[in-house]
């Protein structure tokens, strides 16, 4: 083993060097990418914190603010230019976009963290006892995650919400945790299932400790890094499908989230009307935050897995 | 040797036909479970968009006749599904002469198009990338430049296809920005048409393919930092192969096979993004189709056409699970 490391690890002296100074404590959580991650999104919160203190939130609101405007230093269409009144400028039916998006931000992330915590609560259930008690219980559950996983949740999500109509954000979150249990069931019975048959598992479980205890106290705290990797990427579902939602126009209409912001913009022909402000600010926002997982997934990849931090 | 056993085939085959069936179910019973009555709310609806409408209460007696809603729940369903069995997915409400089976089998045929397409270039793509993050023998540069191409990756593809229909179609005009080919066009196996075809279908591909392949690309070079540490390998180098033929038949043959696991599991996902990107571009696809339907309000296409889609996604999953052993010979499948 030790000289199969040698031989990959030669050409990528420099990576690991880089990769040594930052680990110094050789502590795994120390890695760029999680603390990269983890970073862009405190940040963000941050800035969204001073925005609630410092920035009016209720021109989120409609008719609050002259319409159409585009954001400081630029020009629209109709040669208006940006005010300072609205540094990100306004969209069609007088929201604020700065206020839109200090409001609309949290709320997006919100429906991600209440679907991803319920469906991984869930998985961590399910996928526990399908693992370590395998039998008849083992497998009822994987033919039901494999039935799970192979529906493509947001047309059985559309269904419902066709009937439901528009719901609020916890109802929609929770709409969404009913198909965000699968991935994490399955990764963690697989997990369990390696895990079972080490020799900690077996020395617990000759010693009399009840299932429980083994299941709880034994391996779950081995599973942490995987969990927690597991949960960053139900988050990250979570979000994809609540932006989907959104977009198909199934969101709160009142006060917006982003999701919500790019489907008025869509509806409004804002990519033909050049509002890019419109569509871009939630759009990009977005995408710094879906960044930001995946960089923490990453960094809890490579603590999870040490050989990837070997190949780095 | 090389054949998949009994077993293997009757859980997939049993998986495959049990998802039809709680798909199907849970199409019939969502609308049913909802407060109200569905034939009342249309009607309703009728009546807030044109003012009054004469009759309503014979018009709703008539409807719920005509679709059987006044027979037990388990009539009903077993209607429905017979109905499922053979193809008949019903009318659609705001289209009437046109059948839900008629609408989605012009729809369907872009949709699998643009999955299809995408799906080959992310995996194709995506392998290759993570096999060459992972080789020792990979130009520096090469390694500097794939991490920062798959800066996109886990952006949802709707988010990228507003992006790129923004740059490319709005900005630069190299691209349409809607629809699946030009209009005045006649569909048929014309030069033309196939061309504008390719042209329509760059963007919405590309929204899934620049998303996507990180994720493939990351999952290659795991499986292939485990492989590098196995004696074969240092059998395959001690005995002087060429790198590029240690790199395909040593390596990325023997990590393509969880990959192939992985695009099975991924297959919901994906169609989910296709259904969301198709609405950008207002490609012609199920997506647009869905999405027309919840603008008219029209129930019947709706389901319809997700349950098609699940069907859809069903069948690749299975086509995708029954296909292991022609990937990897050394498959047999025995015990799984």
């Amino acid at each position: 083993m030790a000289e199969d490391t040698k031989v990959k690890d030669a050409p990528v002296a420099g990576g690991t060097k880089k990769a040594g100074f930052l680990n110094r404590f050789d502590n795994p959580w120390l890695n760029w990418k999680f603390l990269g991650g983890a970073g862009i999104l405190g940040l963000l919160f941050f800035i969204i914190f001073l925005g609630y203190q410092f920035w009016d939130t209720d021109l989120a609101l409609s008719a609050r603010a002259p319409l159409n405007l585009p954001p400081l230093g630029f020009e629209n269409w109709r040669g208006q230019t940006g005010v300072p009144e609205h540094p990100l400028g306004t969209e069609n039916s007088g929201r604020d976009m700065l206020a839109l998006w200090i409001v609309g931000t949290p709320r997006t992330v919100f429906v991600g963290v209440i679907a991803a915590t319920v469906g991984m609560l869930a998985g961590i259930v399910l996928g526990f006892m399908a693992g370590f008690l395998g039998g008849l219980f083992d497998d009822v559950i994987r033919l039901a995650v494999d039935i799970a996983i192979t529906i493509p949740s947001l047309l059985v999500l559309i269904v419902i919400q066709a009937v439901l109509g528009r719901v609020d954000l916890l109802t929609m979150a929770l709409l969404i945790s009913l198909f965000s249990w699968a991935t994490p069931t399955r990764y963690i019975r697989a997990q369990v299932l390696s895990m079972r048959e080490s020799g900690y598992v077996q020395m617990a479980r000759l010693s009399g400790v009840p299932v429980r205890d083994i299941m709880f106290k034994e391996i779950m705290p081995n599973l942490l890094p995987y969990l927690s990797a597991s949960y960053i990427g139900n988050m990250q579902g979570a979000i994809i499908s609540a932006v989907g939602l959104e977009v198909l126009g199934f969101g709160p209409q009142r006060i917006p989230s982003l999701g919500v912001a790019i489907f008025f913009s869509i509806e409004a022909g804002a990519l033909f009307r050049n509002m890019w402000w419109w569509w871009g600010i939630p759009t990009v926002t977005l995408s710094i935050v879906f960044i930001a997982l995946l960089l923490i997934n990453l960094g809890l990849d490579e603590i999870a897995n040490p050989r990837l931090r070997k190949a780095n | 040797m090389g054949g998949i056993s009994l077993n293997y085939l009757l859980r997939r085959l049993l998986v495959f036909f049990l998802t039809l069936w709680v798909a199907a179910t849970l199409i019939f019973i969502i609308p049913r479970l909802a407060p109200g009555d569905p034939i009342a709310a249309m009607v309703a609806r009728l009546s807030y968009q044109a003012g009054f409408v004469e009759n309503a209460d014979l018009i709703i007696e008539g409807w719920k006749e005509r679709f059987g809603l006044n027979d037990p729940v388990y009539v009903q369903y077993l209607r429905f599904m017979t109905g499922l069995l053979g193809g008949d997915l019903g009318y659609s409400m705001a289209r009437f002469p046109s059948t839900v089976t008629e609408l989605v089998g012009r729809a369907l045929p872009w949709t699998i198009g643009l999955v299809g397409f995408s799906t080959f270039i992310f995996f194709v793509v995506g392998n290759l990338c993570g096999a060459l993050l992972a080789w020792a023998r990979t130009p520096r540069l090469v390694k500097v430049l794939i991490p920062m191409s798959m800066i996109f990756t886990s952006i949802p593809p709707l988010l990228a296809g507003l992006l790129l229909s923004y740059t490319f179609a709005f900005l630069l005009g190299w691209f349409p920005q809607t629809y699946s080919y030009g209009f005045g066009l006649t569909p048929g196996l014309t030069l033309e048409f196939i061309a504008s075809v390719i042209h329509h279908g760059i963007l919405p591909a590309m929204a899934i393919v620049i998303v996507t392949f990180g994720y493939w690309a990351l999952g290659m070079r795991g499986m292939m930092v485990t492989i590098e540490g196995e004696d074969y390998m240092i059998l395959a180098q001690a005995k002087g192969l060429k790198p590029f033929y240690v790199l395909y038949r040593y390596m990325i043959r023997n990590a393509i096979l969880p990959q192939m696991t992985a695009l099975a599991v991924s297959i919901g996902t994906l169609v989910n993004g296709v259904v969301l990107v198709e609405v950008i571009f207002n490609y012609n696809g199920m997506g647009t189709l869905i999405v027309t339907a919840l603008r008219e309000q029209d129930f019947g296409l709706i389901q319809g056409t997700s349950f098609i889609l699940i069907v859809t996604s069903a069948l690749a999953v299975l086509i995708i699970d029954l296909s292991y052993p022609l990937i990897d010979p050394r498959i047999s499948l025995e015990g799984r």
